[in-house]
């Protein structure tokens, strides 16, 4: 082993994630490698082309959560990233009486006077509760046993922050609601059915569960909390823009990338990590390693349960990571047409989630292994802003389709074309003649994801982001803070706090607490 | 993969609250004082006549005990041995087909779960006996690895025939090349034409062997051997736990669950044991690959041990029953007595005693504060206790190959 290549650090998998802590140990210093399996970095956050001439975000295809901290320590913008116009979210009505959702503003002629006031107030109360858990986001969550001081620090800052910054009504409501379910919230805020159901889509979509499971407040302020910082929008070129100004940064940091270079095996010596084994057989040192992968590819695959405590193997694989959410993508011949809609309002993130029953009773079919009868549909039209996606007067669509279960009981296999068309069929509905515009489609199940972006179960969050997998238990209590029971490997992906999301949190955390840790020098 | 394999043997009688094992037809006749109790769920004799004649049958002559309610596990696959080096903290890599050797497991935290033996049957087959049931955790550390485990508790029956006779009782009974066999040895082997395996193993410090054999003949297995008492040649006991709980205190034979709280039991924090706690540090091997616990028991092993399960001979005749320990007569409490009997054979109270340490060093002197009655009516007496480093008991004949036959 070479001194260079002992103090190389090697990062498993150029996730945006991945790219975000490499940067900041580049620029701390560190000579820093990133391999990444596929030909492409970013993850979650990718541009494909799913047809000739017709691009679109591949996973993830709104921007809402990168943190601006992130942006300017790394100098983003510099390194060319675009966020694109802020768009507002439109639930659809099949009678045209669609409502306008903005950050402080909800509008739409079925709205009584008494929702749009709530609707102000409500939003302006949950964000102030998502404000009170900001202190645990840039941070390793806590321990509770053996703190130390950056734990206590944090654990007084949100102390503070619930005691005084809430006030004692708002902190004795948030107490009260912060482990319910959104459906009573709702019930208890708002009149209109619609107006509640697309609430209570931010809570559900992307997880497993139903505006009814508990935890579901806990995930509508994970997504809220990014109204602090600014507003969603559909970035330029699709989302794997955000990925290439991300790569570009970490090279001009001096970050070496390398593609087409998948880990099979993270290399332990008595309890210590000290490179990888590709999957040519190639073998490269490393001072430490750091893994983008989530949880189970992680310890179980490339760690091995053998270097393993039997317990601590047994929790990663118990942990629930099992993905729920389709990808449908569309090109079109022509813009839809949907009555009451502008072309800019089209432009919109729009959704289709008529009334929380509608729902609930989409995620029931999960449960049991089916794809939902009546989806949940979150759809984009990016082509609209971004005519570059599509050919001339052409369009793409891009649509996230809850529920539809890692492990459908029949198989995905016999399954794809069935569920594409309950979706078109779905809206259809909204705008007729859709499904006469169609050019092509691809439809990206779980399954599909698991196997294109070497996700578990093509789980968007690399796992549960319920209560018991959150915060000092993500991925499980003993591996939350960043650090891992193998000496020298490092978790800095969604598995780890403070979740998914296109946000770079965990990869700039897990940076934070290497470099405190001074691991790998 | 991992298989397991339901008994057919426990299809469960409702009625019938303990099971009865495949030597039952033969203990109910010996066993004249009806003293039962559960085993594992089996219906075990804690006495059969005397617990004198059956300590001293163990000491003096030959005695027979039915184990067959002992935890039994077979493990087998391309990763049977990596499973098991990886489940205990002793190095098993190197036991040979046709050896046993005694291990003992533990949790995350390098507590103790369990102890037991693992016997290597053929080249690649191994199985593992334990205390207390195992399964959901030999499940547990299976994740992930090519090995087949498949509880045989009710599917394998076995007899312990301990003693200084033991050898001579099981030649006359028909069992050829005993002679041969090292301790923690194991043979293949035939009587009657039906297949029993032989080790050369046991649990009270003796010359003694352990038979396993098909439940199918077991009757046959017991009635060979007491057919050699039925003969005149040599005496035979049946024996029942109370018997047994002596000799292993006198052998210095520790019990998960009786002598320490095992980790899977333990509620509340600091009641678990490690093996450095229990005086089993001599079996963990930090030079082996990774095994659970592993990283628990380095940081352990680094810091001054805190207490540990000592042996402990008490002075007097008065039973240490549950006695609290002080560092003097009337000092400071430093811990109790788990397990204690009277030994016989060295006339003395021995005891198992879970003793804090201070500074990392024992205490010089331990007292024993000893509650006993006198006509139902309560007295209290000191008694000096001494530890005991080695066994209390234990005799050449022990490990002596070939054995002599007397």
């Amino acid at each position: 082993m070479t001194s260079a290549a002992s103090k190389q650090v090697i990062i498993v998998g150029g996730g945006h994630n991945g790219l975000v802590c490499a940067t900041y140990l580049a620029l701390a210093g560190r000579k820093v490698q990133i391999l990444e399996a596929r030909d492409e970095v970013g993850g979650g956050a990718s541009t494909t082309s799913f047809a000739e001439g017709y691009k679109v975000s591949g996973l993830a295809h709104i921007l809402y959560s990168l943190s601006p901290k992130i942006c300017t320590d790394l100098k983003l913008e510099t390194a060319g990233l675009q966020r694109g116009a802020a768009i507002d979210t439109i639930a659809l009505d099949r009678d045209g009486q669609h409502l306008t959702l903005g950050v402080d503003e909800a509008s739409g002629a079925g709205l009584s006077q008494q929702d749009r006031v709530a609707y102000t107030a409500f939003k302006q109360e949950f964000r102030n509760y998502a404000r009170t858990l900001e202190p645990l986001m840039m941070n390793k969550p806590p321990r509770l046993k053996d703190m130390d001081r950056t734990d206590l620090l944090t654990l007084g800052k949100l102390g503070w922050k619930l005691r005084f910054g809430l006030g004692t009504r708002s902190m004795r409501e948030f107490l009260r609601v912060g482990g319910i379910n959104i459906y009573d919230v709702l019930n208890e805020v708002f009149d209109n059915a619609q107006l509640k159901a697309a609430i209570a889509a931010d809570a559900v979509i992307g997880h497993h569960m139903g505006p009814r499971t508990p935890s579901t407040v806990l995930t509508y302020l994970n997504r809220l909390r990014w109204e602090i910082h600014g507003q969603q929008s559909l970035p330029p070129g699709g989302m794997g823009q955000i990925a290439n100004a991300l790569s570009k940064a970490a090279k001009s940091a001096g970050v070496t990338i390398r593609t087409g270079a998948k880990v099979q095996k993270i290399l332990i010596d008595a309890g210590k990590a000290y490179g990888v084994q590709l999957h040519s057989g190639e073998r490269l040192d490393a001072a430490i390693v750091i893994s983008n992968a989530d949880a189970k590819i992680t310890f179980l695959e490339l760690v091995g349960a053998l270097e393993l405590d039997a317990m601590f193997a047994q929790r990663i694989h118990t942990t629930r990571s099992r993905g729920n959410v389709a990808k449908l993508h569309v090109a079109l011949d022509s813009l839809p047409q949907v009555s009451g809609l502008s072309t800019q309002q089209l432009g919109q993130r729009l959704l289709i989630a008529p009334d929380m029953r509608y729902l609930e009773h989409a995620f029931n079919h999960a449960k049991y292994g089916e794809y939902s009868e009546h989806p949940l549909l979150e759809i984009t039209v990016p082509s609209i802003a971004d005519p570059t996606l599509a050919p001339d007067g052409h369009h793409v669509m891009s649509i996230s389709a809850c529920f539809a279960p890692y492990s459908l009981k029949q198989g995905w296999e016999r399954q794809r074309e069935s569920f594409s068309d309950k979706i078109i069929a779905v809206v259809e509905r909204y705008a007729p003649g859709f499904s006469t515009q169609i050019v092509a489609r691809e439809l990206l199940t779980p399954v599909d994801i698991e196997a294109q972006y070497n996700i578990t179960g093509g789980h968007w969050h690399h796992g549960e982001m319920t209560i018991d997998q959150s915060f000092m238990m993500r991925p499980i209590h003993g591996a939350a803070q960043y650090d891992t029971p193998i000496a020298g490997l490092f978790l800095c992906g969604a598995a780890a706090h403070p979740g998914g999301g296109v946000t770079g949190i965990p990869g700039h955390n897990a940076a934070q607490r290497i470099l405190a840790m001074g691991a790998g020098l | 993969m991992v298989s397991i394999i339901q008994s057919p043997l426990v299809q469960h009688d409702a009625k019938q609250v303990l099971l009865p094992s495949p030597f039952h037809p033969r203990i109910e006749q010996h066993c004249l004082v009806k003293n039962w109790m559960s085993w594992n769920g089996y219906q075990t004799a804690r006495v059969y006549d005397t617990l004198a004649s059956e300590y001293f049958a163990i000491r003096s002559s030959c005695s027979v005990m039915d184990l067959t309610p002992m935890e039994k596990y077979r493990i087998s696959g391309p990763d049977a041995l990596s499973f098991l080096n990886r489940l205990v903290v002793r190095d098993v890599s190197a036991l040979k087909p046709n050896r046993v050797t005694y291990v003992v497991w533990c949790n995350d935290e390098g507590k103790v779960l369990d102890d037991g033996t693992i016997f290597h049957l053929h080249q690649g087959e191994y199985r593992l006996c334990s205390q207390h049931h195992q399964l959901d955790w030999l499940l547990i550390s299976s994740l992930g690895m090519d090995v087949s485990i498949v509880e045989e508790t009710h599917e394998v029956a076995a007899l312990a025939v301990q003693g200084p006779t033991a050898y001579s009782v099981l030649s006359a009974a028909g069992f050829d090349g005993l002679d041969q066999l090292k301790p923690f040895g194991i043979l293949h082997t035939q009587l009657d034409g039906f297949e029993v395996m032989v080790s050369r193993t046991g649990y009270t410090g003796d010359l003694g062997y352990e038979l396993w054999t098909n439940p199918s003949n077991a009757l046959a297995l017991w009635d060979a051997l007491v057919g050699v008492k039925q003969r005149g040649l040599y005496d035979l006991r049946c024996i029942g736990l109370d018997a047994l709980e002596m000799v292993r205190i006198e052998a210095g034979f520790i019990m998960p669950g009786d002598d320490f709280n095992t980790a899977e039991t333990t509620v509340r924090a600091g009641h678990d044991r490690s093996p450095f706690e229990i005086g089993l540090g001599w079996v963990v091997n930090f030079d082996k690959p990774h095994f659970t616990g592993k990283q628990a028991l380095l940081r352990e092993k680094d810091r001054p041990i805190e207490r540990r399960l000592v042996k402990l001979a008490v002075e007097g005749n008065k039973p240490p029953v549950d006695s609290f320990l002080y560092d003097g007569k009337k000092g400071r409490r430093i811990g109790t007595i788990k397990t204690q009997i009277w030994s016989p054979i060295l006339k003395a109270n021995l005891a198992m005693a879970d003793v804090e340490y201070r500074n990392g060093k024992l205490p010089v002197q331990i007292w024993a504060e000893i509650y006993y009655q006198k006509e139902l009516e309560w007295q209290v007496t000191w008694a000096q206790c001494r530890i005991s480093d080695v066994p209390f008991w234990t005799h050449p004949r022990r490990s002596a190959t070939p054995p002599q036959n007397c």
